[in-house]
Protein backbone atom coordinates (compact mmCIF):
# COMPACT_ATOMS: atom_id res chain seq x y z
CA UNK A 1 0.00 0.00 0.00
CA UNK A 2 1.38 3.41 -0.90
CA UNK A 3 1.38 6.00 1.82
CA UNK A 4 -1.76 8.08 1.40
CA UNK A 5 -1.34 11.63 0.21
CA UNK A 6 -4.32 12.88 2.17
CA UNK A 7 -3.95 14.16 5.71
CA UNK A 8 -7.64 13.98 6.50
CA UNK A 9 -8.54 11.41 9.11
CA UNK A 10 -11.64 9.27 9.08
CA UNK A 11 -12.91 10.09 12.55
CA UNK A 12 -15.85 8.01 13.81
CA UNK A 13 -18.93 9.59 15.31
CA UNK A 14 -17.90 10.11 18.93
CA UNK A 15 -21.47 10.13 20.17
CA UNK A 16 -21.69 6.51 19.07
CA UNK A 17 -18.73 5.50 21.22
CA UNK A 18 -19.92 4.40 24.69
CA UNK A 19 -18.19 6.43 27.37
CA UNK A 20 -16.36 8.81 25.06
CA UNK A 21 -14.48 11.35 27.15
CA UNK A 22 -15.84 10.22 30.54
CA UNK A 23 -12.32 9.93 31.93
CA UNK A 24 -10.93 13.02 30.20
CA UNK A 25 -9.26 15.05 32.91
CA UNK A 26 -7.16 18.14 32.26
CA UNK A 27 -5.61 17.59 35.67
CA UNK A 28 -4.21 14.22 34.57
CA UNK A 29 -0.83 15.81 33.99
CA UNK A 30 1.66 14.59 34.99
CA UNK A 31 0.09 11.21 34.59
CA UNK A 32 0.56 8.04 36.57
CA UNK A 33 3.12 6.85 37.61
CA UNK A 34 4.21 9.87 39.58
CA UNK A 35 5.66 10.38 43.00
CA UNK A 36 2.90 10.66 45.52
CA UNK A 37 4.79 10.98 48.71
CA UNK A 38 3.52 12.40 51.92
CA UNK A 39 5.56 15.53 52.57
CA UNK A 40 9.21 14.67 52.19
CA UNK A 41 8.96 10.99 52.85
CA UNK A 42 12.21 9.61 51.48
CA UNK A 43 12.26 6.92 54.09
CA UNK A 44 13.03 3.36 53.21
CA UNK A 45 11.27 2.32 56.41
CA UNK A 46 7.74 1.01 56.69
CA UNK A 47 5.82 -1.38 58.84
CA UNK A 48 6.88 -4.68 57.39
CA UNK A 49 4.51 -7.58 56.85
CA UNK A 50 5.30 -10.75 58.81
CA UNK A 51 8.29 -12.41 57.22
CA UNK A 52 7.71 -15.73 55.45
CA UNK A 53 9.85 -18.61 56.61
CA UNK A 54 10.86 -21.40 54.30
CA UNK A 55 13.38 -24.19 54.01
CA UNK A 56 13.51 -23.75 50.24
CA UNK A 57 16.64 -22.10 48.81
CA UNK A 58 15.77 -18.58 47.67
CA UNK A 59 18.24 -16.62 45.58
CA UNK A 60 18.26 -12.93 46.29
CA UNK A 61 19.28 -9.83 44.36
CA UNK A 62 22.30 -8.18 45.98
CA UNK A 63 20.49 -4.87 45.45
CA UNK A 64 18.01 -5.77 48.20
CA UNK A 65 18.76 -4.46 51.68
CA UNK A 66 16.84 -7.36 53.16
CA UNK A 67 14.81 -10.29 51.90
CA UNK A 68 11.27 -9.25 50.97
CA UNK A 69 8.69 -10.51 53.42
CA UNK A 70 6.99 -12.83 50.93
CA UNK A 71 8.39 -14.89 48.09
CA UNK A 72 7.62 -17.78 45.79
CA UNK A 73 8.88 -21.24 46.59
CA UNK A 74 8.48 -22.79 43.14
CA UNK A 75 11.31 -24.81 41.56
CA UNK A 76 14.31 -24.04 43.78
CA UNK A 77 17.72 -24.03 42.07
CA UNK A 78 19.23 -27.45 41.48
CA UNK A 79 21.82 -29.22 39.35
CA UNK A 80 24.18 -27.49 36.98
CA UNK A 81 21.59 -24.83 36.17
CA UNK A 82 21.29 -24.15 39.89
CA UNK A 83 25.05 -23.62 40.14
CA UNK A 84 24.87 -21.14 37.28
CA UNK A 85 21.95 -19.33 38.90
CA UNK A 86 23.81 -19.05 42.21
CA UNK A 87 26.75 -17.59 40.30
CA UNK A 88 24.50 -15.11 38.53
CA UNK A 89 23.22 -13.73 41.82
CA UNK A 90 26.74 -12.62 42.75
CA UNK A 91 26.20 -9.83 40.25
CA UNK A 92 23.72 -6.98 40.49
CA UNK A 93 20.69 -6.60 38.22
CA UNK A 94 22.63 -3.88 36.45
CA UNK A 95 25.29 -6.32 35.32
CA UNK A 96 24.86 -8.16 32.00
CA UNK A 97 26.61 -11.20 33.44
CA UNK A 98 23.73 -11.62 35.88
CA UNK A 99 21.14 -11.96 33.13
CA UNK A 100 23.29 -13.82 30.61
CA UNK A 101 24.17 -16.46 33.22
CA UNK A 102 20.49 -16.84 34.06
CA UNK A 103 19.61 -17.25 30.39
CA UNK A 104 22.38 -19.83 30.07
CA UNK A 105 21.05 -21.62 33.13
CA UNK A 106 17.59 -21.71 31.56
CA UNK A 107 18.94 -23.51 28.50
CA UNK A 108 20.87 -25.99 30.64
CA UNK A 109 17.75 -26.49 32.74
CA UNK A 110 15.82 -27.49 29.64
CA UNK A 111 18.28 -30.36 29.03
CA UNK A 112 18.14 -31.27 32.72
CA UNK A 113 14.37 -31.53 32.39
CA UNK A 114 14.65 -34.10 29.62
CA UNK A 115 17.28 -36.06 31.57
CA UNK A 116 15.00 -35.95 34.62
CA UNK A 117 12.11 -37.35 32.59
CA UNK A 118 14.26 -40.17 31.21
CA UNK A 119 15.58 -40.94 34.71
CA UNK A 120 11.95 -41.48 35.74
CA UNK A 121 11.47 -43.82 32.78
CA UNK A 122 9.33 -41.23 31.06
CA UNK A 123 9.94 -40.32 27.45
CA UNK A 124 8.72 -36.74 26.99
CA UNK A 125 6.18 -36.42 24.22
CA UNK A 126 7.81 -33.33 22.75
CA UNK A 127 5.49 -32.94 19.73
CA UNK A 128 2.50 -33.00 22.08
CA UNK A 129 4.19 -30.54 24.47
CA UNK A 130 4.75 -28.23 21.50
CA UNK A 131 1.08 -28.37 20.58
CA UNK A 132 1.58 -30.12 17.25
CA UNK A 133 -1.96 -31.49 17.44
CA UNK A 134 -3.29 -27.95 17.04
CA UNK A 135 -0.79 -27.27 14.25
CA UNK A 136 -2.16 -30.35 12.46
CA UNK A 137 -5.69 -29.17 13.00
CA UNK A 138 -5.30 -25.50 12.09
CA UNK A 139 -2.21 -25.30 9.87
CA UNK A 140 -1.90 -28.71 8.24
CA UNK A 141 -0.46 -27.38 5.01
CA UNK A 142 2.21 -25.40 6.85
CA UNK A 143 3.11 -28.37 9.03
CA UNK A 144 3.38 -30.74 6.07
CA UNK A 145 5.52 -28.20 4.19
CA UNK A 146 7.78 -27.74 7.20
CA UNK A 147 8.17 -31.50 7.65
CA UNK A 148 8.86 -31.97 3.94
CA UNK A 149 11.50 -29.21 3.91
CA UNK A 150 13.10 -30.60 7.06
CA UNK A 151 13.15 -34.11 5.58
CA UNK A 152 14.60 -32.83 2.29
CA UNK A 153 17.34 -30.83 4.03
CA UNK A 154 18.10 -33.81 6.28
CA UNK A 155 18.26 -36.19 3.33
CA UNK A 156 20.50 -33.81 1.40
CA UNK A 157 22.82 -33.43 4.40
CA UNK A 158 22.93 -37.21 4.84
CA UNK A 159 23.65 -37.77 1.16
CA UNK A 160 26.39 -35.14 1.26
CA UNK A 161 27.88 -36.78 4.33
CA UNK A 162 27.82 -40.22 2.68
CA UNK A 163 29.33 -38.86 -0.52
CA UNK A 164 32.04 -37.01 1.40
CA UNK A 165 32.82 -40.15 3.44
CA UNK A 166 33.10 -42.22 0.26
CA UNK A 167 35.55 -39.77 -1.29
CA UNK A 168 37.67 -39.88 1.87
CA UNK A 169 37.78 -43.69 1.81
CA UNK A 170 38.77 -43.56 -1.86
CA UNK A 171 41.68 -41.35 -0.93
CA UNK A 172 40.41 -38.62 -3.19
CA UNK A 173 38.91 -36.31 -0.61
CA UNK A 174 41.84 -35.34 1.61
CA UNK A 175 45.55 -34.90 1.92
CA UNK A 176 47.65 -38.00 2.75
CA UNK B 1 -3.87 -31.18 41.48
CA UNK B 2 -3.33 -30.58 37.78
CA UNK B 3 -1.17 -27.67 36.71
CA UNK B 4 0.66 -26.35 33.69
CA UNK B 5 4.31 -27.40 33.64
CA UNK B 6 6.97 -25.50 31.68
CA UNK B 7 9.56 -27.79 30.06
CA UNK B 8 11.60 -25.29 28.02
CA UNK B 9 10.99 -22.89 25.13
CA UNK B 10 7.85 -23.83 23.17
CA UNK B 11 7.18 -26.84 25.43
CA UNK B 12 4.50 -27.02 28.12
CA UNK B 13 2.37 -29.87 29.46
CA UNK B 14 -0.12 -30.65 32.15
CA UNK B 15 1.29 -32.31 35.25
CA UNK B 16 0.07 -33.64 38.59
CA UNK B 17 1.59 -31.36 41.26
CA UNK B 18 1.24 -31.01 45.03
CA UNK B 19 -1.60 -28.83 46.29
CA UNK B 20 -0.44 -25.33 47.20
CA UNK B 21 -0.51 -24.56 50.89
CA UNK B 22 -0.62 -21.54 53.15
CA UNK B 23 2.98 -20.40 53.58
CA UNK B 24 2.37 -17.02 55.22
CA UNK B 25 -0.37 -15.65 57.49
CA UNK B 26 -1.56 -13.34 54.71
CA UNK B 27 -1.85 -16.14 52.11
CA UNK B 28 -4.94 -17.73 50.62
CA UNK B 29 -5.36 -20.77 48.44
CA UNK B 30 -7.74 -20.21 45.54
CA UNK B 31 -9.49 -22.82 43.42
CA UNK B 32 -9.14 -21.52 39.88
CA UNK B 33 -12.30 -21.17 37.79
CA UNK B 34 -10.83 -19.23 34.86
CA UNK B 35 -7.29 -18.43 33.80
CA UNK B 36 -5.96 -16.82 30.67
CA UNK B 37 -2.84 -17.12 28.60
CA UNK B 38 -1.46 -13.61 28.33
CA UNK B 39 0.70 -12.27 25.52
CA UNK B 40 3.31 -11.77 28.24
CA UNK B 41 3.20 -15.51 28.93
CA UNK B 42 4.39 -15.98 25.38
CA UNK B 43 7.61 -14.13 26.27
CA UNK B 44 8.20 -16.85 28.87
CA UNK B 45 7.06 -19.57 26.47
CA UNK B 46 9.50 -18.31 23.85
CA UNK B 47 12.37 -18.38 26.36
CA UNK B 48 12.91 -14.62 26.39
CA UNK B 49 12.67 -13.98 30.14
CA UNK B 50 15.73 -14.87 32.26
CA UNK B 51 15.35 -17.29 35.18
CA UNK B 52 12.34 -19.12 33.79
CA UNK B 53 12.80 -22.52 35.37
CA UNK B 54 11.69 -25.91 34.08
CA UNK B 55 8.83 -27.18 36.22
CA UNK B 56 7.27 -23.79 36.89
CA UNK B 57 3.54 -23.11 36.44
CA UNK B 58 2.70 -19.93 34.52
CA UNK B 59 -0.45 -17.86 34.73
CA UNK B 60 -0.97 -14.38 36.14
CA UNK B 61 -4.53 -13.80 34.91
CA UNK B 62 -7.00 -15.85 36.90
CA UNK B 63 -10.04 -15.77 39.09
CA UNK B 64 -11.49 -18.41 41.36
CA UNK B 65 -13.06 -19.43 44.63
CA UNK B 66 -11.27 -18.98 47.93
CA UNK B 67 -10.49 -22.41 49.34
CA UNK B 68 -8.54 -21.52 52.46
CA UNK B 69 -7.16 -18.37 54.09
CA UNK B 70 -4.21 -17.67 56.37
CA UNK B 71 -4.60 -16.52 59.94
CA UNK B 72 -4.13 -12.82 59.10
CA UNK B 73 -6.71 -12.69 56.30
CA UNK B 74 -9.92 -11.24 57.67
CA UNK B 75 -11.56 -9.74 54.59
CA UNK B 76 -11.99 -13.02 52.69
CA UNK B 77 -13.53 -16.36 53.57
CA UNK B 78 -13.75 -19.75 51.95
CA UNK B 79 -16.29 -19.68 49.15
CA UNK B 80 -15.72 -16.06 48.08
CA UNK B 81 -15.40 -15.71 44.31
CA UNK B 82 -12.46 -13.42 43.66
CA UNK B 83 -10.48 -11.94 40.82
CA UNK B 84 -6.79 -11.74 41.60
CA UNK B 85 -4.61 -8.87 40.27
CA UNK B 86 -1.47 -10.11 38.60
CA UNK B 87 0.67 -7.92 40.87
CA UNK B 88 1.62 -9.40 44.22
CA UNK B 89 1.61 -6.35 46.47
CA UNK B 90 1.82 -5.92 50.22
CA UNK B 91 -0.04 -2.60 50.22
CA UNK B 92 2.18 -1.01 52.85
CA UNK B 93 5.76 -0.62 51.54
CA UNK B 94 7.29 2.63 50.28
CA UNK B 95 6.04 1.96 46.75
CA UNK B 96 2.63 0.49 47.52
CA UNK B 97 1.91 3.60 49.61
CA UNK B 98 2.31 5.59 46.38
CA UNK B 99 -0.09 3.35 44.48
CA UNK B 100 2.78 1.66 42.67
CA UNK B 101 1.39 -1.82 43.27
CA UNK B 102 3.38 -3.25 40.38
CA UNK B 103 6.55 -2.21 42.16
CA UNK B 104 6.00 -3.68 45.62
CA UNK B 105 9.26 -4.04 47.53
CA UNK B 106 8.07 -6.90 49.74
CA UNK B 107 7.26 -9.56 47.16
CA UNK B 108 10.25 -10.28 44.95
CA UNK B 109 13.65 -11.35 46.35
CA UNK B 110 15.19 -12.01 42.95
CA UNK B 111 14.85 -8.50 41.52
CA UNK B 112 14.25 -4.98 42.74
CA UNK B 113 12.96 -3.46 39.50
CA UNK B 114 9.62 -5.25 39.55
CA UNK B 115 7.37 -6.60 42.26
CA UNK B 116 6.14 -10.16 42.43
CA UNK B 117 3.96 -11.49 39.63
CA UNK B 118 2.14 -14.81 39.64
CA UNK B 119 3.73 -17.43 37.41
CA UNK B 120 6.14 -15.09 35.75
CA UNK B 121 9.61 -16.58 36.26
CA UNK B 122 11.90 -16.11 39.23
CA UNK B 123 12.74 -12.67 37.92
CA UNK B 124 9.25 -11.81 39.16
CA UNK B 125 9.49 -13.63 42.47
CA UNK B 126 9.32 -17.35 41.72
CA UNK B 127 5.60 -17.82 42.35
CA UNK B 128 3.66 -20.59 40.68
CA UNK B 129 0.75 -19.20 38.70
CA UNK B 130 -2.90 -19.78 38.06
CA UNK B 131 -2.86 -22.06 35.02
CA UNK B 132 -3.70 -24.79 37.46
CA UNK B 133 -6.56 -26.11 39.50
CA UNK B 134 -5.36 -24.33 42.64
CA UNK B 135 -2.95 -21.50 43.36
CA UNK B 136 -1.35 -19.89 46.37
CA UNK B 137 -2.24 -16.19 46.60
CA UNK B 138 0.09 -14.13 48.84
CA UNK B 139 -1.11 -10.89 50.44
CA UNK B 140 -4.65 -12.15 49.99
CA UNK B 141 -5.90 -9.52 52.42
CA UNK B 142 -4.85 -6.83 49.95
CA UNK B 143 -4.89 -8.01 46.32
CA UNK B 144 -7.95 -10.13 45.55
CA UNK B 145 -11.26 -8.38 44.90
CA UNK B 146 -14.60 -10.08 45.39
CA UNK B 147 -16.36 -10.36 42.03
CA UNK B 148 -19.67 -8.47 42.07
CA UNK B 149 -22.75 -10.71 41.71
CA UNK B 150 -23.72 -9.11 38.42
CA UNK B 151 -20.32 -9.61 36.77
CA UNK B 152 -19.66 -12.38 34.26
CA UNK B 153 -16.59 -14.43 35.29
CA UNK B 154 -15.25 -14.00 31.76
CA UNK B 155 -15.22 -10.24 32.31
CA UNK B 156 -13.75 -10.68 35.78
CA UNK B 157 -10.76 -12.71 34.65
CA UNK B 158 -9.86 -10.06 32.10
CA UNK B 159 -9.86 -7.40 34.83
CA UNK B 160 -6.82 -9.07 36.40
CA UNK B 161 -4.43 -7.75 33.73
CA UNK B 162 -5.57 -7.08 30.16
CA UNK B 163 -8.15 -4.41 30.89
CA UNK B 164 -6.14 -2.50 33.52
CA UNK B 165 -2.99 -2.69 31.42
CA UNK B 166 -4.76 -1.32 28.37
CA UNK B 167 -6.51 1.33 30.45
CA UNK B 168 -3.29 2.37 32.18
CA UNK B 169 -1.56 2.63 28.80
CA UNK B 170 -4.14 5.24 27.81
CA UNK B 171 -4.04 6.90 31.22
CA UNK B 172 -0.23 7.19 31.27
CA UNK B 173 -0.36 8.73 27.81
CA UNK B 174 -2.08 11.80 29.30
CA UNK B 175 -4.54 11.94 26.41
CA UNK B 176 -6.19 15.32 25.93
CA UNK B 177 -9.53 15.84 24.20
CA UNK B 178 -9.07 15.57 20.46
CA UNK B 179 -5.63 13.93 20.57
CA UNK B 180 -4.51 11.54 17.88
CA UNK B 181 -3.50 8.30 19.55
CA UNK B 182 -1.49 5.62 17.77
CA UNK B 183 -1.45 2.17 19.36
CA UNK B 184 1.22 -0.28 18.26
CA UNK B 185 -0.04 -3.84 18.58
CA UNK B 186 -3.53 -5.27 18.11
CA UNK B 187 -3.21 -7.95 20.74
CA UNK B 188 -5.67 -7.91 23.65
CA UNK B 189 -3.77 -5.15 25.49
CA UNK B 190 -3.50 -2.99 22.37
CA UNK B 191 -7.17 -3.57 21.62
CA UNK B 192 -8.09 -2.46 25.13
CA UNK B 193 -5.71 0.54 25.00
CA UNK B 194 -7.40 1.66 21.78
CA UNK B 195 -10.85 1.25 23.36
CA UNK B 196 -9.83 3.14 26.50
CA UNK B 197 -8.20 5.97 24.53
CA UNK B 198 -11.75 7.08 23.66
CA UNK B 199 -12.70 7.16 27.34
CA UNK B 200 -9.98 9.75 27.83
CA UNK B 201 -11.36 11.87 24.99
CA UNK B 202 -9.16 10.90 22.05
CA UNK B 203 -10.11 12.51 18.76
CA UNK B 204 -8.64 9.81 16.57
CA UNK B 205 -7.35 6.31 17.33
CA UNK B 206 -5.01 4.45 14.97
CA UNK B 207 -3.90 0.84 15.50
CA UNK B 208 -0.88 -0.72 13.78
CA UNK B 209 -0.21 -4.45 13.48
CA UNK B 210 0.55 -7.04 10.82
CA UNK B 211 -2.22 -9.52 11.57
CA UNK B 212 -5.25 -8.64 9.47
CA UNK B 213 -7.73 -10.65 11.54
CA UNK B 214 -6.79 -8.73 14.66
CA UNK B 215 -6.92 -5.41 12.84
CA UNK B 216 -10.40 -6.29 11.61
CA UNK B 217 -11.47 -7.01 15.18
CA UNK B 218 -10.13 -3.80 16.70
CA UNK B 219 -11.47 -1.77 13.80
CA UNK B 220 -14.98 -2.53 15.02
CA UNK B 221 -14.32 -3.11 18.71
CA UNK B 222 -12.43 0.08 19.62
CA UNK B 223 -13.37 1.43 16.98
CA UNK B 224 -10.16 2.49 15.28
CA UNK B 225 -8.44 3.21 12.01
CA UNK B 226 -6.23 0.22 11.34
CA UNK B 227 -3.13 -0.27 9.22
CA UNK B 228 -1.01 -3.30 8.44
CA UNK B 229 2.61 -2.17 8.62
CA UNK B 230 3.65 -4.83 6.13
CA UNK B 231 1.57 -3.02 3.53
CA UNK B 232 3.18 0.35 4.15
CA UNK B 233 6.40 1.46 2.49
CA UNK B 234 7.56 3.29 5.59
CA UNK B 235 5.40 3.29 8.69
CA UNK B 236 6.88 6.45 10.18
CA UNK B 237 6.49 8.42 6.94
CA UNK B 238 2.90 7.18 6.77
CA UNK B 239 2.24 8.36 10.33
CA UNK B 240 3.66 11.79 9.54
CA UNK B 241 1.60 12.11 6.36
CA UNK B 242 -1.61 11.17 8.07
CA UNK B 243 -1.07 13.68 10.88
CA UNK B 244 -0.34 16.85 8.91
CA UNK B 245 3.38 16.06 9.01
CA UNK B 246 3.56 16.37 12.79
CA UNK B 247 3.17 12.87 14.19
CA UNK B 248 0.64 11.46 16.66
CA UNK B 249 0.10 13.31 19.93
CA UNK B 250 0.49 10.03 21.76
CA UNK B 251 1.97 6.65 20.87
CA UNK B 252 1.35 3.51 22.89
CA UNK B 253 3.67 0.50 22.73
CA UNK B 254 1.43 -2.48 23.44
CA UNK B 255 3.76 -5.02 21.88
CA UNK B 256 6.99 -5.42 23.83
CA UNK B 257 9.92 -7.67 23.16
CA UNK B 258 8.34 -10.12 20.72
CA UNK B 259 7.73 -7.49 18.06
CA UNK B 260 7.88 -8.34 14.38
CA UNK B 261 8.79 -5.92 11.63
CA UNK B 262 12.56 -5.50 11.59
CA UNK B 263 15.01 -8.22 10.64
CA UNK B 264 17.92 -6.81 12.67
CA UNK B 265 15.89 -6.46 15.84
CA UNK B 266 14.62 -10.00 15.32
CA UNK B 267 18.12 -11.43 14.86
CA UNK B 268 19.80 -9.47 17.65
CA UNK B 269 16.98 -9.58 20.15
CA UNK B 270 14.86 -12.66 19.55
CA UNK B 271 17.34 -15.06 17.97
CA UNK B 272 20.74 -14.12 19.43
CA UNK B 273 19.40 -12.62 22.70
CA UNK B 274 21.97 -9.82 22.42
CA UNK B 275 19.28 -7.34 23.41
CA UNK B 276 16.18 -7.83 25.54
CA UNK B 277 14.00 -8.89 22.63
CA UNK B 278 12.98 -6.93 19.56
CA UNK B 279 12.20 -3.29 20.31
CA UNK B 280 10.95 -2.25 16.88
CA UNK B 281 7.50 -1.26 18.16
CA UNK B 282 9.08 1.11 20.68
CA UNK B 283 11.40 2.39 17.97
CA UNK B 284 8.43 3.18 15.74
CA UNK B 285 6.52 4.76 18.62
CA UNK B 286 9.40 7.14 19.39
CA UNK B 287 9.76 8.12 15.75
CA UNK B 288 6.02 8.40 15.04
CA UNK B 289 5.04 10.62 17.95
CA UNK B 290 4.87 14.38 17.73
CA UNK B 291 7.69 16.50 19.15
CA UNK B 292 6.88 17.09 22.80
CA UNK B 293 4.52 14.10 22.72
CA UNK B 294 4.14 11.16 25.02
CA UNK B 295 5.16 7.55 24.47
CA UNK B 296 3.35 5.20 26.83
CA UNK B 297 4.92 1.77 27.18
CA UNK B 298 3.13 -1.27 28.54
CA UNK B 299 4.80 -3.83 26.28
CA UNK B 300 7.02 -6.16 28.29
CA UNK B 301 10.78 -6.04 27.78
CA UNK B 302 13.54 -8.12 29.28
CA UNK B 303 15.78 -6.70 31.99
CA UNK B 304 18.91 -6.09 29.89
CA UNK B 305 19.04 -3.44 27.19
CA UNK B 306 17.36 -2.61 23.90
CA UNK B 307 18.31 -0.68 20.79
CA UNK B 308 15.99 2.32 20.60
CA UNK B 309 16.59 5.80 19.13
CA UNK B 310 17.37 7.55 22.40
CA UNK B 311 18.73 10.55 20.54
CA UNK B 312 15.29 11.17 19.10
CA UNK B 313 13.75 10.97 22.56
CA UNK B 314 16.04 13.83 23.59
CA UNK B 315 15.83 15.85 20.40
CA UNK B 316 12.04 15.58 20.18
CA UNK B 317 11.56 16.39 23.85
CA UNK B 318 9.49 13.30 24.47
CA UNK B 319 7.96 12.10 27.68
CA UNK B 320 8.14 8.36 28.16
CA UNK B 321 5.85 6.84 30.75
CA UNK B 322 5.85 3.17 31.55
CA UNK B 323 5.00 0.65 34.22
CA UNK B 324 3.34 -2.63 34.89
CA UNK B 325 -0.33 -1.94 35.45
CA UNK B 326 -1.22 -1.11 39.02
CA UNK B 327 -4.30 -3.30 38.94
CA UNK B 328 -5.64 -2.77 42.45
CA UNK B 329 -5.51 1.01 41.98
CA UNK B 330 -7.62 0.84 38.82
CA UNK B 331 -10.15 -1.86 39.65
CA UNK B 332 -12.91 0.30 41.18
CA UNK B 333 -13.06 2.54 38.12
CA UNK B 334 -12.84 -0.38 35.69
CA UNK B 335 -15.64 -2.26 37.39
CA UNK B 336 -17.76 0.87 36.94
CA UNK B 337 -16.86 0.95 33.25
CA UNK B 338 -17.88 -2.69 32.77
CA UNK B 339 -21.15 -2.09 34.61
CA UNK B 340 -21.87 1.03 32.53
CA UNK B 341 -21.19 -0.86 29.30
CA UNK B 342 -18.25 1.37 28.36
CA UNK B 343 -16.01 -1.64 27.95
CA UNK B 344 -16.89 -5.23 27.12
CA UNK B 345 -13.83 -7.32 28.01
CA UNK B 346 -15.23 -10.78 27.28
CA UNK B 347 -15.82 -9.88 23.65
CA UNK B 348 -12.07 -10.39 23.16
CA UNK B 349 -12.24 -14.05 24.16
CA UNK B 350 -11.96 -16.21 21.07
CA UNK B 351 -10.98 -19.57 22.57
CA UNK B 352 -12.22 -21.43 25.64
CA UNK B 353 -9.89 -24.35 26.21
CA UNK B 354 -9.94 -27.10 28.87
CA UNK B 355 -6.85 -26.89 31.08
CA UNK B 356 -6.00 -30.39 29.83
CA UNK B 357 -5.32 -28.99 26.36
CA UNK B 358 -2.87 -26.36 27.54
CA UNK B 359 -0.10 -27.35 25.10
CA UNK B 360 -2.43 -26.75 22.18
CA UNK B 361 -3.71 -23.50 23.67
CA UNK B 362 -0.18 -22.11 23.95
CA UNK B 363 0.67 -23.17 20.42
CA UNK B 364 -2.50 -21.68 18.93
CA UNK B 365 -1.95 -18.38 20.73
CA UNK B 366 1.76 -18.26 19.94
CA UNK B 367 1.32 -19.04 16.26
CA UNK B 368 -1.81 -16.90 15.96
CA UNK B 369 -3.77 -19.84 14.56
CA UNK B 370 -7.53 -20.08 14.16
CA UNK B 371 -8.09 -16.34 14.56
CA UNK B 372 -6.92 -16.42 18.16
CA UNK B 373 -7.09 -13.18 20.13
CA UNK B 374 -7.58 -14.29 23.73
CA UNK B 375 -7.63 -17.86 25.03
CA UNK B 376 -9.22 -18.70 28.36
CA UNK B 377 -8.39 -21.92 30.20
CA UNK B 378 -11.10 -23.63 32.18
CA UNK B 379 -10.16 -26.40 34.64
CA UNK B 380 -12.44 -29.42 34.46
CA UNK B 381 -13.47 -29.05 38.07
CA UNK B 382 -14.47 -25.40 37.62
Amino acid sequence: MDAPTTTKATVPDRSAIPGWGVDADPENDPTYPYREREKDDHSGEWTRPPVQSSDVEILQSIEHKQRPAVFGTSTPPSGISGMLRRGAFKYSESHWAHWLMLMGADRVNMVEGIVQDLARARIPNIPAEMGMRSEWKHNRKGLVTKLAVTAAVGAAAFALFRWSGGRDRDGSGGRD
Amino acid sequence: MLAMDYRGPYRVRLEEKPMPKIEHPRDAVVKVTRSCICGSDLHLYHGLVPDTRVGMTFGHEFCGIVEEVGSAVENLKAGDHVLVPFNIACGQCHFCKQGLFGNCHESNPQATAVGGIFGYSHTAGGYDGGQAEYVRVPYADFGPTIIPDWMDPDDAVLLTDVVPTGYQAAEMAGIKRGDTVCVFGAGPVGIMAARCAWLFGAGRVIVIDHLDYRLEFVKDYAPAEVYNFRELDDLVVFMKKTTDGLGADVCIDAVGNDASGNIWQTILGKKMKLEAGSAIALHWAINSVKKGGVVSVVGVYGPTGNLVPMGNVVNKGLTIRANQASVKRLLPRLIEHVKAGHINPKAMITHRVPLEDISDAYHIFSKKLDGCIKPVLVPNAA
